[in-house]
């Protein structure tokens, strides 16, 4: 890699030249501080507007949405698996045990081959926070919300959200991330759609065509 | 993207391209229908923003602030994804990045690998290199799909096949997936590419993308996108090649808070893409095993240069200036010759060039500042587009240059502006030279030569037989002052 190490001299050596001189770290720290910042950082709505209008969005994205109390998670899982005829299910390590209803085989994903997820007919994780403005949800490599490819390969994703972990806006969302910034991180909004043909927003490519969220309220 | 590009030295003027393309009133019609719909989307989702004004601003001035400190950013990018285990790669220009990721596919062991939508690597022409050598890429982002099969060239630099409506694409895929059955609706067509592309994604153990955001911080890289087919290809394999051109990166993670909101309504109209992936280098037990990033240069540093042109740079790549275009949407994105098609098209690709092709595109636009308006980051088209088309002039006009007709008209002009008594003199000729061509109505239908490009679209009307001048002049002497 002799001649990528010439290449990376020379770049920023142009850079250079164009740029002027270089700056210290600490004056750069400090302007970066000093760039105008006055958009909207906080909820502007109190919990349950909150709660609405993540709900709202996640309609408009064409996903199922329930609301449910903690004790009744397994149940509402059984009823929504049930309906949508879900028998297999793929989770991550450290998915609730509580959450399982019995009646439906739970396959838990040992982070090899990812062929046994693939046969799965969907996936239950839980989620690390929740945007409501842009109806998004965010997953990391975390107990309960696994590797990348689990939400990826399976066709439904059933998506248990506790409600005190929903956000307003983006910049709160990124706040609450920068500690696990450096974790593999996927933000999702909605099923996997397409606006590719006539730039019309359709349902389903290749993630997870079919989205259920249940909401976990107090 | 297809086996065949854009060679910005070899392909026509955009005056001449564009004449032709706007006789093909199928494809004028998907343009118009497409950028109308997410037009009109973009418009709902920006409206409902109380503070889009702010976040444009912000979003300038981040750009503004790393493109200043862009060696210090760079640098420290690297520092955070080698530490994280990835490695990272500089290139130059085209030719290098190119051999670059040939270089690290064949390592991978791969004769294959797996793309997403990438325009930087349509830059650099990648798909035809990786051929070359005896790779073959699948595109896999749907519009990127049918392009390939089409072997079409892209029109937009968010849907490269906007030029292509549903009916056009079922014939591609028909054809290419060998589908006799297959429908015309937009729901038919997303199935058809997943059951083609999903083998794809299990088997190939090499990827190629490009990114949208890498993270000084973190070293991490962010890539937004629609279908999923960018998370397959950034998940599944062994071996993850990502290309950026030097200008993506961005100081720190919260300055993703500014972007991901600008981008996705900027882009699609949505409040938020369906999916977002960040990654930073390589994760055990998830993802790739080793994780690769060329950083490219390829003329960036020759805009940074360039004080006026240098915000050129800060473009997010979401395509709204396209979408509102009056020219683009007149004459779709192939009338550009270039992968970065309309307003960015027009400033971007004759720079990328540097100068040395590309030189009609700068007249590519009405300078009606629309591009300008949407622009979420602000980086201001007209202004760079009349700096650009200063530099043109001044090339077409160095050493024998300045004997071309329009400098010579342009040197007799400035002549006569400079005297009264020559200006006055050239009024005077100016009335009697026209008279032949003006008709019974008053008006001139036709100029000769050069002069003809005004009268093709319009007429003109004939001059009066006095000017205000003269007749100022004339009424002082007969009221006998």
């Amino acid at each position: 890699m002799a001649n990528s190490l010439e290449a990376r001299t020379e770049i920023l050596r142009r850079i250079r030249v164009a740029t002027g001189k270089s700056a210290n770290a600490a004056a750069i720290e400090a302007e970066w501080k000093a760039i105008q910042r006055d958009y909207k950082l906080a909820a502007s709505v109190d919990r349950e507007g909150l709660l609405h209008q993540f709900e709202d969005r996640l309609r408009d994205y064409d996903a199922g949405v329930y609301r449910v109390t903690a004790d009744g998670v397994r149940a509402l899982v059984g009823q929504i698996l049930a309906e949508r005829g879900k028998q297999t299910m793929a989770v991550p390590a450290g998915i609730p045990s509580e959450w399982l209803p019995s009646e439906v085989t739970f396959v838990e994903d040992l982070r090899g081959d990812v062929s046994p997820i693939d046969a799965c007919e969907g996936v239950l994780t839980s989620a690390t926070l929740a945007i409501a403005e842009t109806g998004t949800i965010v997953l990391q490599d975390a107990p309960g919300e696994g590797r990348r490819a689990v939400t990826l390969l399976p066709d439904y994703h059933l998506c248990v959200v506790d409600a005190a972990k929903i956000v307003q806006t983006v910049p709160e969302a990124m706040a609450r991330l920068q500690a696990t910034a450096h974790v593999a991180t996927t933000f999702f909004s909605g099923p996997s759609a397409t606006a590719d043909i006539e730039m019309t927003r359709i349902k389903g490519v290749h993630g997870p065509r079919f989205v259920d969220v249940i909401l976990i309220v107090a | 993207m297809s086996l065949i590009t854009f060679d910005p030295a070899r392909v026509p003027t955009f005056q001449v391209a564009a004449k032709s393309l706007l006789g093909d009133t199928q494809m004028r019609k998907n343009v118009r229908h497409a950028t109308d719909v997410i037009q009109g989307k973009r418009k709902i989702v920006v409206d409902e923003m109380p503070d889009w004004q702010q976040l444009r601003e912000s979003g300038r001035q981040i750009k503004e602030h790393t493109l200043k400190h862009l060696d210090h950013y760079l640098q420290q990018f690297e520092e955070n994804c080698t530490k994280a285990g990835g490695v990272v790669h500089w290139a130059r220009d085209a030719a290098e990045a190119r051999a670059i990721v040939i270089d690290l596919v064949k390592q991978s062991g791969s004769n294959e690998v797996i793309k997403i939508k990438s325009m930087t690597t349509e830059e650099i022409g990648l798909n035809k290199g990786l051929e070359a050598v005896g790779v073959h890429a699948y595109e896999t982002d749907l519009a990127e799909l049918i392009i390939q099969m089409g072997n079409d060239l892209p029109s937009h630099i968010v849907v490269p096949a906007l030029h292509k409506n549903r009916q056009q694409i079922r014939e591609i895929f028909k054809r290419e997936m060998n589908l006799p059955n297959l429908g015309d609706k937009p729901a038919d067509l997303a199935e058809a590419a997943r059951t083609f592309l999903r083998e794809k994604f299990l088997r190939v153990k090499t990827g190629v993308s490009g990114a949208n955001f890498l993270i000084a911080e973190t070293g991490g890289v962010c890539v937004t996108e629609s279908e999923g087919n960018g998370r397959m290809c950034l998940t599944l394999p062994e071996t993850l090649i990502t290309i950026a051109g030097v200008e993506k990166v961005i100081p720190r993670y919260q300055d993703l808070e500014v972007f991901l909101q600008l981008l996705p309504r900027s882009a699609t109209g949505e409040r938020m893409n369906p999916y977002n992936s960040i990654w930073t280098g390589v994760h055990p037990t998830d993802g790739p095993r080793s994780f690769h990033i060329v950083l490219m240069d390829n003329a960036r540093t020759k805009i940074l240069a360039d004080d006026e042109a240098r915000q050129t740079l800060a473009c997010i790549r979401c395509g709204a200036c396209q979408n509102i275009c009056p020219v683009y949407r007149q004459t779709g994105g192939h009338a550009y010759g270039s992968v970065y098609a309309g307003p960015i098209g027009a400033i971007l690709t004759p720079q990328l060039q540097e100068m040395h092709s590309g030189q009609s595109l700068p007249y590519a636009s009405s300078l009606c500042g629309a591009c300008y308006e949407v622009c979420p980051v602000k980086i201001n088209i007209p202004e760079v587009l009349i700096h650009l088309r200063h530099k043109v002039v001044e090339q077409d006009t160095q050493g024998f240059g300045a004997l071309n007709p329009e400098a010579l008209a342009m040197k007799a002009m400035a002549m006569l502006f400079t005297s009264e008594r020559r200006f006055r003199a050239a009024q005077r000729m100016g009335r009697m030279a026209e008279r032949p061509l003006v008709n019974k109505a008053g008006w001139v239908t036709w100029l000769p030569g050069l002069l003809g490009g005004w009268t093709q679209v319009r007429d003109l009307h004939e001059m009066p037989r006095q000017t205000f001048r003269e007749w100022f002049e004339q009424r002082g002497a007969t009221d006998g002052k």
